[in-house]
């Protein structure tokens, strides 16, 4: 579990988070919705560590990331998995070795071992076929797949997905959705998803957040959402 | 040792050749215009063998470099950064500067020994070439121009100033490249700014470097 107490965060004059507040639960699929601009990406990276909040507080099961020791820090980071809205992957290595990569940064296991993982890793994405594919000889959707793959190589307790499935056809959105909500079920991963895809809502929103220009407006379960009262998400359910 | 073959083996070529044309068009410029009738045959070797050794094979084949490796590692890791590429390193908890930056210096630092021996090697077989086929001297004069007063220091001078420049390179570029923010147009910026800057470095270093080994 994953809670994030009054973060708030600013650049240079403009103040992008005004003091967010959420819970995310293990096991399941947290979605954060709202428009583009809204500041989901910059509460992503503040609640992974890649940005620090002006102020606030994010505890993954009571450890604050912003405020832990270099080791613990480095623990912390090795049970985090994260899938980035352009996939990412290092495009100096083909697609296995891009899987490998954290296996051979961080695991413990033999080398044999690793190798089976990362090809385990390939098979559950579907795309042990490819596995000597180069990043940009892939399409969009494969190399998020590819980077889905990476992100569970190390078995983390910790998934975030930034935009899974911007620039996707409907087709390939849902088999991305169902294999984040399928991995997440699997493991009793906390799973946190930037979308503002109605569909990827509906289809495996079982927690949502809404934010809107930097404040926490709703939050519910995809049933509750059609029976909103808050009158921004009313109008972004109704431009869909 | 990736980085060291693309780094080292794809700019040897260009070391190769550069430093044969300036061995051989050294050799004809001072034939030309500075030789004249009461000097020694054998100064043009001579003085062809002291520019080589002294700056060219070390100063100005490192400022080629950084036009050529330098520009290529600052939009390398430009790129990474732009897509990401670093953030999942540090969300996965990599040092990514180090785990970036390190092999990068490492292989400059290594590889650069090797371009300046090839340096002098081939200026040198670009002044027997010359001075062969243009019939400006004979090899006799030349080889004596060549061995005249000797000094080892000046090759060693190459090598040690040498390894500053490679440093500066791969540092002052890959800083420029980690801290893109932006797009493509703030990555070609970073190639742009970490050539000046690191040629720059190169002549201020090489200044002070010459005043320390020289004096
Ligand atoms: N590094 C930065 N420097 C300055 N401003 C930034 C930076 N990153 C984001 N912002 C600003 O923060 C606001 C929120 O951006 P953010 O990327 O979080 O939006 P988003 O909700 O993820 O949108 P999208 O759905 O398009 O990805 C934007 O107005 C943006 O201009
Ligand atoms: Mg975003």
């Amino acid at each position: 579990m994953i809670s994030i107490t009054d973060i708030h965060k600013h650049f240079d004059d403009q103040e992008v988070l005004h003091g967010i507040s959420a819970t995310f639960e293990a096991g399941k699929t947290n979605l954060t919705i709202g428009r583009s601009g809204s500041g989901k990406t910059v509460l992503l990276r503040c609640i992974v560590g890649l940005l620090t909040p002006d102020q606030g507080q994010v505890l993954y099961d009571g450890r604050d990331i912003h405020r832990l020791g270099k080791r613990e820090g480095a623990l912390l980071r090795q049970e985090m998995g994260m899938l980035f809205q352009g996939a990412a992957l290092f495009d100096s290595m083909d697609v296995f070795h891009n899987v490998l990569f954290p296996l051979e940064m961080f695991s413990t296991k033999t080398y044999r071992e690793q190798l089976q993982r990362a090809r385990f890793c390939l098979d559950r994405v579907g795309l042990i076929e490819a596995e000597g594919k180069m990043p940009s000889e892939l399409s969009g959707g494969m190399q998020k797949r590819v980077a889905i793959a990476r992100a569970i190589a190390l078995e983390p307790r910790y998934l975030f997905c930034d935009e899974p499935n911007s620039g996707l056809d409907p087709i390939s959105s849902r088999l991305i959705d169902r294999l984040i909500s399928d991995i997440t079920h699997e493991y009793g991963i906390t799973t946190i998803v930037n979308t503002h895809d109605m569909g990827s809502v509906r289809g495996i929103g079982e927690q949502v957040l809404f934010i809107h220009d930097g404040c926490a407006e709703w939050t519910g379960t995809s049933h509750d959402i059609d029976g909103t009262d808050s009158p921004h998400l009313r109008e972004f359910l109704d431009h869909v | 040792m990736n980085e060291f073959y693309q780094l080292g083996y794809n700019s040897l070529f260009i070391v190769i050749l550069m430093s044969f044309f300036i061995g051989a068009l050294l050799c004809v410029q001072i034939k030309i215009n500075i030789w004249s009738p009461w000097m020694p045959r054998f100064t043009i070797g001579y003085a062809m063998r002291e520019v080589l050794l002294l700056e060219f094979a070390s100063s100005i084949i490192c400022i080629i470099l950084a036009g050529k490796v330098g520009s290529n590692i600052a939009s390398e890791i430009g790129t990474m950064r732009v897509t990401q590429q670093i953030d999942a390193l540090d969300v996965m908890g990599v040092n990514s500067a180090n785990h970036i930056l390190l092999p990068k210096i490492l292989a400059m630092v290594s590889a650069v020994p090797l371009f300046v021996t090839f340096s002098v090697a081939s200026g040198i077989v670009g002044a027997y070439v010359v001075c062969k086929l243009g019939g400006f001297l004979s090899m006799a004069d030349l080889i004596l121009g060549l061995q005249h007063c000797y000094e080892g220091w000046h090759l060693w001078t190459a090598y040690i100033k040498s390894f500053f420049f490679a440093f500066i390179i791969a540092s002052v570029s890959g800083y420029f490249g980690y801290t893109v923010r932006g797009g493509s147009i703030e990555v070609g910026r970073a190639g742009t700014n970490s050539v000046v800057v690191s040629s720059v470095l190169i002549l201020f270093t090489d200044l002070l470097l010459t005043n320390l080994l020289m004096a």
